[in-house]
């Protein structure tokens, strides 16, 4: 089936417990992913905006199986993961990897750049050192850097190089996914075009599928074919990249993106388009989640989740304007 | 009488440390009116932040030392200031927030109390009407229910709020001046959106002076009226924030503003590359003969490398610091 999706997610939730211990009760759940399902396909670059504590890292970290979601399902080329054995989803798991965001404390310091970026063949196996070291210097030269960086440590080098290490890094297992969180957020404009661009080149020549997580929507917007925007836990729009600025369905995307300080001193930005912060995951608004702050909100809001529905082929919504269409 | 508020002229500080001497600022020069609000961008480790430490003395020496160079305020030169007088200047006619509102606020200290401080240090105020006012301010910069959280302390408060906090205990003793370093990079863009439009109405109603301090190009073109840009320890352009946005002189400025994806450009996948400038910024203890931004500049030619180019004047309010100035003719077209 060619046209599987890699990935695909049903009904994703995670609640962390608040306080508690062993022998107390938690005091209450961080409802950090509710009910979150999208798939990504093979060669796609899928986006995930929203404001902090919105729930991005965390379902990047169950699609990884670094976390147990609380319910829900994940397949991964056609297989779901709770249903495999441990040494079957070890083999899975090494097909995806993950790029963190800052690339200051995402390295081992004691480790020279050889041994990190080969670190992941040794799930496998011991291969020799000739061959390990071959191949390091084989995916430095992919990442812009040079066999002469394999003896180094990660200090000796600028931000930028070491986010290039940490994708070398990434790349080593060959992996078919690759989460990135928040890949360029810590990098200066100059360095985050040069990183970029290697993202979406290694793409290109690995046929990588990326669940690309950035809160800057410009960025998001030119990596991504798809982009879903997360609030408080749940997806509240998820939109062809071609639609996502252009025309916004969801209030919450339309105020995120009025927000963004545009560098064009000719279009000043009126009022903020959002005022107040976003309410506690811990107990957050009944009806739709957005309610509190949207200045659409009629009566409806408040009673009634709405549910995410296509409002056109390919561009879905969870909004109750326009019997559930949203912005039109 | 001019309106000048703030001259900088000429200042260059130097860390001297173990690996070497960092030139972090070498002979930065600009100007700052009454009531304006001046930009200053680049990218990391450029002297931002030293630049604007300069001007309050809390430059950490050692390691770190004024080498030349003038701050004049209202005419006086601080830099010559004693530290008692500088003292008096900091919070009441000077203000400073800082990026990251935690690391300036007192972790123990009521968010009230610390509002208050400004004005029983600098006015003279007693402790209840201090603390009035202090609440007065926490509700001017709409935090919900400002009464009752003056008891709150930092870490009960979101990173919006805080940065909120920061802007009232700067803002209390109405200075002439306010320095911003970085005050909304941690934040989400709807925060961000409501912090730089508080900012920019308490700036129009006291008639106060902004220096903003930023490596996010957006949040100047929104705000500045004018731009200085900074690469390496250096300014290299300076112009009206349109001008800068519509006719960028230098090759750095330039890339910078082609390297950025713009919201609405070119969605989609990512089938095309954005414009990236090549290499890295030199190390500022590295001693560099001619324009330090020649190993990465598409247009450098024999001269760039071999002599430091000046601020050249490019037009009415627009100064430049390469060699393309006198040499118009070696400008690529196809770069
Ligand atoms: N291990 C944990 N225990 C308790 N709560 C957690 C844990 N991890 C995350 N959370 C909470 O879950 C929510 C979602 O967090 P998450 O890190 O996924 O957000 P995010 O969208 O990645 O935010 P950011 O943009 O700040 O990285 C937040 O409220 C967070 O505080
Ligand atoms: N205390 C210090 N000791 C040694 N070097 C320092 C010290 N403070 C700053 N520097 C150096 O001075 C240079 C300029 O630093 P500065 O903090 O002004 O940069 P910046 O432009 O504010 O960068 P950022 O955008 O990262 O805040 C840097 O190269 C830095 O390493
Ligand atoms: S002086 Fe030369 S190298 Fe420097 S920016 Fe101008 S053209 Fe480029
Ligand atoms: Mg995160
Ligand atoms: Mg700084």
């Amino acid at each position: 089936m060619p046209d599987a999706p890699l990935l695909r997610i049903a009904g994703l939730v995670k609640h962390f417990p608040l306080g508690g211990g062993l022998l107390t009760a938690p005091r209450g759940w961080v409802q950090a992913v509710n009910d979150v399902s999208f798939a990504v396909h093979r060669g796609e670059s899928f986006g995930l905006v929203g404001e902090s504590g919105c729930g991005k890292t965390t379902v990047g970290r169950m699609v990884l199986g670094l976390i147990h979601p609380t319910r829900g399902r994940i397949e991964f080329d056609g297989q779901a993961i709770q249903d495999l054995s441990r040494r079957e989803f070890g083999r899975l798991r090494r097909r995806m990897h993950i790029i963190f965001q800052d690339p200051y404390s995402s390295l081992d310091p004691r480790m020279t750049v050889e041994r990190i970026v080969t670190e992941p063949l040794l799930a496998d196996r011991r291969p020799p050192r000739a061959e390990r070291r071959r191949a390091a210097a084989e995916l430095l030269d992919k990442v812009g850097l040079r066999a002469a960086d394999l003896d180094k440590y990660p200090h000796e080098f600028s931000g930028g190089q070491r986010q290039r290490i940490g994708i070398a890094r990434a790349l080593c297992a060959r992996p078919r996914l690759i989460v990135a969180d928040e890949p360029v957020s810590a990098l200066d404009v100059s360095i985050q075009a040069q990183v970029i661009n290697l993202i979406q080149d290694l793409q290109q020549e690995f046929g990588l599928s990326y669940i690309f997580i950035s809160h800057d929507l410009s960025v998001v917007e030119h990596v991504c074919n798809r982009i879903a925007v997360m609030y408080l836990g749940g997806i509240v729009e998820l939109a062809p990249a071609a639609n996502f600025s252009r025309c916004p369905r969801h209030p919450y995307t339309a105020a995120l993106l009025a927000a963004v300080p545009l560098p064009d001193p000719h279009r000043r930005a009126a009022a903020p388009a959002m005022e107040g912060d976003v309410p506690s995951p811990i107990d957050p608004p009944g009806g739709c989640p957005f309610h509190p702050r949207c200045r659409h909100a009629f009566e409806r809001c408040s009673k009634e989740k709405p549910p995410l529905v296509p409002a056109v082929e390919g561009h879905s919504v969870a909004c109750w304007l326009n019997d559930g269409r949203g912005l039109e | 009488m001019t309106d000048r508020l703030l001259s900088i002229e000429d200042l260059s500080v130097a860390f001297h440390t173990p690996e070497g001497t960092a030139r972090a600022v070498d002979r930065v020069s600009f100007d700052l009116n009454k009531g304006e609000t001046l930009g200053v961008v680049g990218e990391s480790g450029c002297g931002k932040s030293v630049t604007s430490l300069s001007i309050l003395g809390l430059i950490p020496s050692p390691p770190g030392a004024i080498e030349s160079g003038l701050i004049r305020f209202e005419g006086r030169n601080l830099l010559e200031l004693d530290p008692e007088d500088l003292r008096g200047l900091r919070g009441r006619d000077i203000a400073m927030i800082f990026q990251e509102p935690m690391s300036s606020l007192n972790p123990v200290l009521a968010i009230g109390r610390q509002v208050a401080e400004p004005l029983m240090i600098h006015r003279g105020l007693g402790r209840q009407a201090a603390l009035d006012h202090a609440a007065e301010w926490l509700d001017r910069v709409r935090i919900p229910a400002a009464r009752r959280r003056l008891y709150d302390y930092p870490h009960q408060l979101s990173g919006g709020m805080r940065q909120r906090v920061m802007i009232a205990m700067a803002m209390v003793c109405r200075p002439k001046l306010l320095i911003a370093d970085e005050p909304t990079t941690a934040l989400d863009v709807s925060i961000q959106a409501q912090i730089l439009a508080l900012m920019l109405e308490l700036k129009n109603e006291m008639g106060m002076a902004l220096l903003l301090i930023t490596h996010n190009l957006g949040v100047v073109a929104q705000m500045a009226s004018r731009v200085v840009v900074m690469y390496a320890g250096q300014v290299v352009e300076e112009a009206r924030t349109v001008d800068l946005f519509d006719r960028p002189f230098h090759p750095y400025t330039q890339g910078l503003l082609r390297s950025m994806p713009l919201l609405g450009a070119r969605p989609g996948g990512g089938s095309r590359r954005l414009n990236e400038i090549p290499g890295m910024v030199p190390a500022i203890t590295e001693a560099l003969a001619g324009c330090r931004f020649a190993p990465r500049c598409p247009h450098a030619f024999d001269r760039c490398r071999a002599d430091a180019p000046d601020l050249f004047a490019v037009r009415d309010g627009q100064r430049a610091r390469c060699w393309l100035q006198p040499h118009p003719e070696r400008r690529r077209t196809d770069a």
